[in-house]
């Protein structure tokens, strides 16, 4: 197993430096210049040589990569050409706060969704089924920010419960302050994970249910309880855990229309505003730093796989 | 003979779920509503521009069945004209997906070898993009617009309908009368254009119309971020984000467009159930 892991690795690494050259290129290729951001037509030819040369956009195309990929390496990703700070700061400060909603928010969907997917799979075609299997394909064809703009409504401006913007009310930084912010994005970003997995887990356990040994364990008089909890279960929920490992790329990109209708302060609202300022550097890093989660989140669904599930460790 | 018989069966075991799925016959009379509003849309005396300062942010009335928008253009009219771009970004978008999809899938699954190799590495590092992040970045290379939202959609979503259709051409290649075919030396694009793609023609439907709920939901995401569709023209996306400003005073306009895209898509995507079941009649059998 160990050399099927080593092997995964490697091949992962040319896909990450692929990624990483189609970003570059690709900004490259955009109809507008980085160094336009920077100059104004009052400039004098010279000033903007200088801006160009002090950036290094003078150099041929392979080299200015090359420079750049060196210095993601070294986690210097550059500086923003709109306000001019350290995208490698800016993220550090942002990303904790995505995780800190995004995370808490999956792990409830991911529960939720595990649950009413086994109690639909396994009451198929009952009311609750119904329901349940209802719930998700509505909740599948609900926009996200549909979602929380109703809620922004009702519990925001209605009732006036909750606080509709940031993450902090200014100047106060307490706990409670902070649940109170939280809640509301929290709520949409929970609803709109669920339906997803919650769909998985249902047909997967009506498959499961069709099975033979479903029939061959009533036959034998096995309670209802038992032939969830003992058979079907286990084999339903293997598949489900190593779904986690492709949920790392939702930790940072997940909730990008989320985190900017309630202006949460994290990656989402950065990222959309350095797409409408052309701020391409920032760009750059969050299409690579993205891409990159998605491949070791599919690497990693592919190790839990291999761990959790004995038939697949034997056949490598 | 066999054959109208399995047809019959078929249509029979579609009408028996549309007697149980009462969601189902609201989802195809609500599609069949819609397109006709939004084909019928110029022919209906309905002005989606025309401004009326007087009657700003009116709730729906008798003479304003949606309300008034806050600059007073009546909402009903911007609806269905919104509707109108929404679908057909929809099914131009599911169209050109469709067609590189359906290309890809059968050029790398029939061919094989160094030229799948290729193809299918392609759609590895496409699909390792989140797909907000690649259509938000590919949309600034547009002008933005109408043709470019329809082109970017198109072009990023074909990978997992390539897939789809590469696995099933794989299957049905090794097929005794494929086979046949080419050993009597029909030519490889007359068996892939006469014998392949009907064969998993079944298959691209059902994408298809999952691909349409898709473009909506991107294309409505896309406006409502401020990239997509830019006034006056005006989608269901676009509407809500407009909606948006008017939270307070007008929710109106909130619930109508949002209610719409996820009756829609709820919509479409029931209809490629059905579809579904009318094409692989084995599946429905199977889960009684």
């Amino acid at each position: 197993m160990a050399k099927y892991i080593v092997k995964r690795i490697l091949s992962a690494i040319p896909l990450l430096l692929i990624i990483t050259i189609i970003c570059f290129f690709l900004i490259n290729l955009a109809p507008y210049d980085a160094i336009d951001s920077m100059t104004t037509p009052k400039m004098s030819e010279e000033l903007v040589q200088m801006i160009r040369e002090k950036y290094g956009y003078d150099q041929p195309v392979y080299i200015q990569y090359i420079r750049w990929l060196g210095g993601l390496l070294n986690g210097n990703f550059g500086y923003s050409i709109v306000n001019g700070t350290n995208i490698f700061d800016d993220l550090v400060s942002r990303i904790p706060n995505t995780i800190v909603l995004v995370l808490p928010a999956y792990l409830a969907a991911y529960i939720i969704s595990i649950v009413l997917g086994l109690l639909a799979g396994s009451h198929k075609n009952k009311r609750l089924d119904k329901i349940i299997d209802g719930y998700a394909s509505l909740g599948i064809a609900m926009p996200t920010f549909w979602v929380a703009m109703l809620l922004i409504y009702i519990f925001g401006y209605k009732l006036g419960l909750l606080p509709i913007l940031g993450m902090h009310t200014v100047g106060v930084d307490t706990t409670a302050d902070f649940l109170r912010h939280f809640i509301l994005p929290f709520v949409v970003l929970t609803l709109s994970f669920i339906p997803d997995n919650l769909r998985y887990v249902r047909s997967s356990t009506i498959t499961q249910y069709s099975e033979d040994y479903v029939m061959v364990q009533r036959a034998f008089g096995a309670s209802k309880g038992e032939i969830m909890f003992k058979h079907v279960c286990k084999n339903v929920l293997l598949p489900v855990i190593t779904k986690l490992g492709m949920a790392l790329p939702t930790l940072v990109t997940g909730a990008v229309i989320t985190e900017t209708v309630f202006s949460w302060p994290g990656v989402g609202p950065y990222f959309i505003k350095a797409i409408q300022g052309m701020d391409y550097p920032i760009i750059m890093v969050v299409l690579v730093l993205s891409s990159t989660l998605v491949i070791l989140g599919n690497l990693l669904s592919d190790i839990l796989y291999c761990i959790t599930d004995p038939r697949i460790r034997k056949m490598r | 003979m066999a054959v109208s018989r399995s047809k019959k069966r078929r249509i029979e075991n579609v009408i028996e779920t549309l007697k149980h799925d009462k969601a189902a016959i609201i989802s195809i009379i609500f599609l069949i509503v819609v397109i006709i509003l939004s084909l019928a849309a110029p022919f209906l005396p309905l002005e989606p521009n025309k401004t009326d300062i007087a009657h700003m942010l009116n709730a729906p009335s008798v003479h304003h069945w949606f309300g008034t928008d806050e600059v007073g253009r009546d909402y009903l009219a911007r609806v269905i004209y919104g509707g109108r771009i929404s679908l057909l970004v929809g099914v131009l978008a599911m169209l050109m997906s469709v067609c590189i999809g359906v290309t890809i899938g059968t050029v790398s699954g029939y061919f094989g070898g160094i030229i799948d190799a290729i193809l299918m590495r392609i759609v590895d590092v496409m699909q390792s993009i989140p797909w907000l992040v690649l259509v938000t970045v590919i949309s600034i290379f547009f002008k933005q617009g109408l043709s470019s939202i329809i082109i970017v959609i198109g072009f990023f979503s074909w990978m997992e309908i390539s897939r789809l259709v590469r696995a099933e051409i794989m299957s049905i290649k090794e097929r005794e009368y494929i086979l046949y075919a080419e050993f009597s030396g029909v030519s490889r694009f007359l068996i892939i254009i006469r014998h392949l793609i009907p064969a998993v023609l079944p298959t691209i439907i059902i994408a298809a119309t999952t691909s349409i709920a898709n473009a909506i939901m991107t294309e409505s995401s896309l406006s409502f971020l401020g990239i997509g569709i830019q006034e006056p023209m005006s989608s269901w996306g676009k509407l809500l984000q407009s909606a948006q400003s008017n939270l307070q005073n007008a929710i109106y306009m909130a619930i109508i467009p949002g209610l719409l895209i996820m009756f829609t898509i709820f919509a479409f995507n029931k209809l490629g159930n059905l579809i579904r079941i009318y094409v692989e009649p084995r599946v429905t059998d199977g889960t009684k």
